[in-house]
This record gives C-alpha cells, sequence and structure tokens, in this order.
C-alpha cells in the first residue's frame, strides 16, 4: 500500500523542491547564520520528507515545515559533531536559543529572507564574476555545472568562485541584510546590474557558436518577477519590461539555421504578444511614477517599437527622444549610436552617417564591430559601395558570435556584386 | 568583529598643501575620531610618518637585510589606520566612508583576525 502512495508523494517532493527550496533555503541561511550549514540542512530536510511524507502525510504547510525540520537537524548535527569541538557546543546552542518559533515561520520574515539572500549574493564587497555565480547558484538553484556551461567556463572555475565568495561573506562579515534606506538605491541598481548581466548573457552571449542562451534570460526574468513582487520600485519593473520585451522578439531573432534577422527584417507575428503586453504594462506603470531611470527608458523603446504592426509603422521620433532622455541620464557612446540609427530612419542615411562618424572620429567605439557594421549598412543605403566593404570588413574582423559574422560576410558578399 | 580601516593616499599631494589647509584637514580628523569614540565603534589609531622614514626588515637564508623606504612603490601610501569594533562589514564600511581621507584617497577595510590562543 504504502508503494501505491509513495510514488505520487515523491512527485509532490518534487514540485516542492522546485516552487520552494530556494524560499527554504532563504530562511535557513537567517536562522543558521551560514550558507554551507544552510545548505546541508536544506538537503537534509527534503531527504526527511521524503522518508516521512508518505508515512504521515503532506503536512498543512510544508515550507514552514522543510524550515524548522532543516533547521533543527543543523542543530542536532552541530550537537553530534561538537563532540569533538567545543567551539560547535556553543554554536549550537546560540542558535537553538536564539529563535523564537513564531519568528521562524513568519511568513513576511520569510518573503525578507529571498531579498536577503539576493541583497548578499549581490554585495559590492564580492567580485563581480562572483556575484554572478553565487546569485544563479544560491537563488536560483543551478548547478556549478549549468552556470559553467552558460557563461563558457570550466565548472571547477564557477565552484571556486563560489567557495571564494562564502568565504568572503563568512569572514569579512558582510551581513544577511536588506541594506538600509540610505544605501538602497546604489546597493538596488547593483542588484538590478546583476541580473540584466545575466539576462544579456542570455539574450546576446559575448562570444560563441550559438546567438542566444535561453536558459539564462528565462532565470534572469525570474528573477526580475522575483524583485518586482519584492520591491516594486518603478527601475525593477523598467527592468523586468525590458527583459520581458526583448525577450518576446526571440523567435523572430534568428532563422531556423541560426542566422541573425535584423529588426526591420523580422517577421512579427512570430513576436510573443503576451509578453510584449505584460512588458509594455510594466513601462506605463513605472513611468507613471514618474522615478524612472534608464531601464525604464531603455523598456519605453523597445515598447514603441513593438507598437508597431510593420517596421515602416514605426514612431521614429519618439524613439529618438527617448534617446535623448536616455542620454541626459547616462552620457554613452553605445546609446549615441543606437540613436543614430534611430535619425537614420526618420531623417534619412545620410543624417545617420554624420553621427556615427562623429561618433568613430571620437574614437570611442572603434573597437565596437556594431558601430562598423551600422556605419557600412548607411554607405550601402547610400550607394557609397566601396566604404560600406571596408565598415563590414572592419566590422568582421571585430566580430566574435558566429551568426553575426556570417550576415557580415553574406552583406560582404552582395556588395562585390 | 574587530576591521581595521588602512587610510591609502598620495602622501606628496599631503605635502604640498598650505598649512592653513593641513589644519583643517587635522581638525576633521579629530572630530571623526571624536565621533567614533562617542558611537564606541573605537579601538585605536595612528597616523604614521611618511614613507621616506620607513624601513624595510627581511630575513633570507638566514640574513638580515635592512632596506630604506617601502616593501613596494605605489601611487598611495599607507598613511594611519583606525581599528573599530563593528558588527558587520555594512556598518563598518559605514563608518569607512566617513575617515576625511576617503574623499582625496581611499580606506581599505580588513576584517581583524581573530585568533584564540591555547
Amino acid at each position: 500500500m504504502s508503494e501505491v502512495i509513495a510514488e505520487p508523494i515523491r512527485a509532490v517532493v518534487d514540485t516542492v523542491y522546485r516552487t520552494d527550496s530556494r524560499r527554504v533555503l532563504a530562511t535557513l541561511i537567517r536562522l543558521l547564520g551560514d550558507f554551507d550549514l544552510a545548505e546541508e540542512a536544506l538537503h537534509e530536510a527534503f531527504a526527511a520528507a521524503v522518508e516521512r511524507w508518505p508515512r504521515d502525510g503532506v503536512p498543512a504547510n510544508p515550507r514552514a515545515w522543510l524550515v524548522s525540520t532543516g533547521r533543527f537537524k543543523a542543530i542536532d548535527g552541530l550537537r553530534r559533531r561538537s563532540r569533538f569541538d567545543a567551539a560547535l557546543v556553543e554554536l549550537a546552542d546560540r542558535l537553538d536559543a536564539s529563535r523564537e518559533p513564531d519568528m521562524i515561520l513568519d511568513p513576511e520574515g520569510i518573503e525578507d529572507d529571498r531579498l536577503r539572500l539576493i541583497f548578499t549574493c549581490c554585495h559590492p564587497a564580492l567580485p563581480p564574476d562572483s556575484q554572478l555565480a553565487l546569485t544563479l547558484r544560491e537563488v536560483c538553484g543551478l548547478t556549478t555545472e549549468a552556470i559553467a556551461r552558460a557563461f563558457l567556463t570550466k565548472a571547477p572555475t564557477v565552484a571556486q568562485r563560489i567557495v571564494r565568495a562564502k568565504a568572503k561573506i563568512r569572514d569579512a562579515g558582510i551581513p544577511y541584510q536588506v541594506p538600509s534606506r540610505a544605501d538602497l538605491p546604489e546597493r538596488l541598481t547593483l542588484v538590478l546590474h546583476v541580473v540584466y548581466l545575466v539576462f544579456n548573457e542570455g539574450y546576446a552571449p559575448s562570444s560563441g557558436e550559438s546567438l542566444t542562451r535561453h536558459d539564462l534570460s528565462e532565470e534572469a526574468i525570474r528573477l526580475g518577477r522575483l524583485l518586482v513582487e519584492l520591491l516594486p520600485e518603478p527601475e525593477v519593473m523598467g527592468l523586468l519590461a525590458l527583459m520581458l520585451l526583448h525577450e518576446s522578439r526571440r523567435a523572430a531573432r534568428s532563422t531556423e539555421l541560426g542566422d541573425v534577422v535584423l529588426l526591420d527584417q523580422q517577421d512579427r507575428s512570430l513576436w510573443d504578444r503576451e509578453r510584449m503586453a505584460e512588458g509594455t504594462a510594466l513601462v506605463e506603470q513605472a513611468l507613471s511614477s514618474r522615478r524612472f531611470g534608464p531601464y525604464t527608458l531603455q523598456a519605453a523603446i523597445a515598447a514603441v517599437h513593438a507598437e508597431a504592426a510593420r517596421a515602416a509603422d514605426t514612431d521614429w521620433a519618439q524613439i529618438i527622444g527617448l534617446y535623448d532622455l536616455l542620454l541626459e541620464s547616462e552620457q554613452s557612446p553605445v546609446v549615441e549610436l543606437n540613436r543614430a540609427a534611430a535619425v537614420a530612419m526618420r531623417d534619412g542615411p545620410a543624417a545617420g552617417l554624420d553621427l556615427i562618424d562623429d561618433i568613430l572620429n571620437r574614437g570611442e567605439l572603434a573597437d565596437y564591430h556594431l558601430a562598423h557594421s551600422a556605419r557600412a549598412d548607411l554607405c550601402r543605403r547610400l550607394g557609397r559601395n566601396q566604404e560600406a566593404r571596408d565598415s563590414y570588413r572592419r566590422a568582421l574582423e571585430l566580430a566574435r558570435l558566429d551568426p553575426e559574422r556570417r550576415f557580415l560576410e553574406r552583406r560582404l558578399n552582395e556588395l562585390s556584386h | 568583529m574587530k576591521y581595521l580601516c588602512l587610510i591609502y593616499s598620495d602622501e606628496t599631494q599631503w605635502q604640498k598643501l598650505p598649512e592653513a589647509e593641513t589644519g583643517k584637514m587635522m581638525g576633521e580628523f579629530f572630530n571623526f575620531t571624536d565621533s567614533i569614540k562617542a558611537s564606541g565603534h573605537y579601538l585605536g589609531s595612528n597616523r604614521l610618518q611618511p614613507t621616506p622614514a620607513a624601513t624595510t626588515v627581511r630575513i633570507r637564508d638566514g640574513k638580515l637585510s635592512t632596506t630604506d623606504g617601502p616593501f613596494a612603490e605605489t601611487r598611495e601610501q599607507l598613511g594611519g589606520y583606525y581599528l573599530v569594533e563593528a558588527p558587520d562589514l555594512n556598518d563598518a564600511i559605514r563608518i569607512a566612508s566617513k575617515i576625511p581621507a576617503a574623499r582625496y584617497g581611499s580606506i581599505e577595510v580588513r576584517p581583524v583576525w581573530e585568533v584564540v590562543r591555547p
């Protein structure tokens, strides 16, 4: 009889693991004050669930059960090991005495724990590589192998980054806290930056065979949703909107063979309308706060593209206006380049080319392949084929992604006939 | 936890300042020291003589070698320190950011290794 019940309960445990294991971990880190101890406790709590739930039934609140079981197992484990180490006796006693049971299960505290975990993983005292790896490991629950594959590094390298980050959290006394109100804007900027890096590595990898790495983008969107749920600040909404709007074009961005399809050539029927609508609604909400920043503005630009049924219907004037606002908040040659491309669409290729040549003459984007390919494209449209060929060649020397290189080679071939 | 806040700055810049300026800076340091004494963070502090006053000592193959100046030539030199007691790194960073030298030099915040002697 237990065999018959055991199978569906195993599925229940798996589901709870998927939906709740990160929350349970976040709370265990607070209760136990140590990442490694908490991970071990999480593992033991789920092992106990597999053993006991078929016999005793699934508890009414599985998450609370897992937290208190994990905490108990960790303290029990410390006590057993403490026969050999007097310091562990003291630690076990302190952990046992320090928390009231209702504090452990307070639902608001548990939500806060997830924020504590995110802010701790993205602490500015940790090196950027470690912030990324630790966030993906602890907040998203990715394995070190999956993180290594995503960032085209070796698993031992990722594992080492995570070990070092945990050691620094412990040794330097990085607290498990949501930053104070005074520090929150700066610290939130860093968290959003880490999420955006994860997204970008999935959406536009810096090198490799494939144009996108879907899993990472999905993880970043999940993180974005979590942040909006926990901390609904305008820029948090802006970042989630930006990711949703970009991601909605994924199916249209490349051919079945993995070749690049530029925005104006994309089959817009392939765009994911549901994500676009969600992204657009978030942009509107963020803009109406009047406290928005660069992520919201970039999302707004993506939303204007999303509104156009055909490339020819794009409201370029509005896009240029949004780029102007973006440049007011951060001077960036890449933003200037994108603005120049929009100007070329509104006022013709010659106007765009003047702007791009200005940027290139300042030397800032001299090694950026997209600056040269944008220049080449405008020269091509103006019939200045020799200049177009030279710029495509320069772009090809600099491009590192295989599909982008194939795209540039195709353009070069078209021009030689 | 104990944190050592090491103050690094370009000591040649300090030497170029007019006396009125250095007096004002010293006043700011004294005020800061008083404030962290009042808040209970202060454990100790010292200003160091500039690096020309330094001597580097090492023993290699059992032989003493004594050389002039600091071990490494760097743009910013160690010029002093505060030893503080703080509950965590965020608090230590908050204190370090108020050291007057943070505005022209840099502060390295290092947790002290607590060694328990048997």
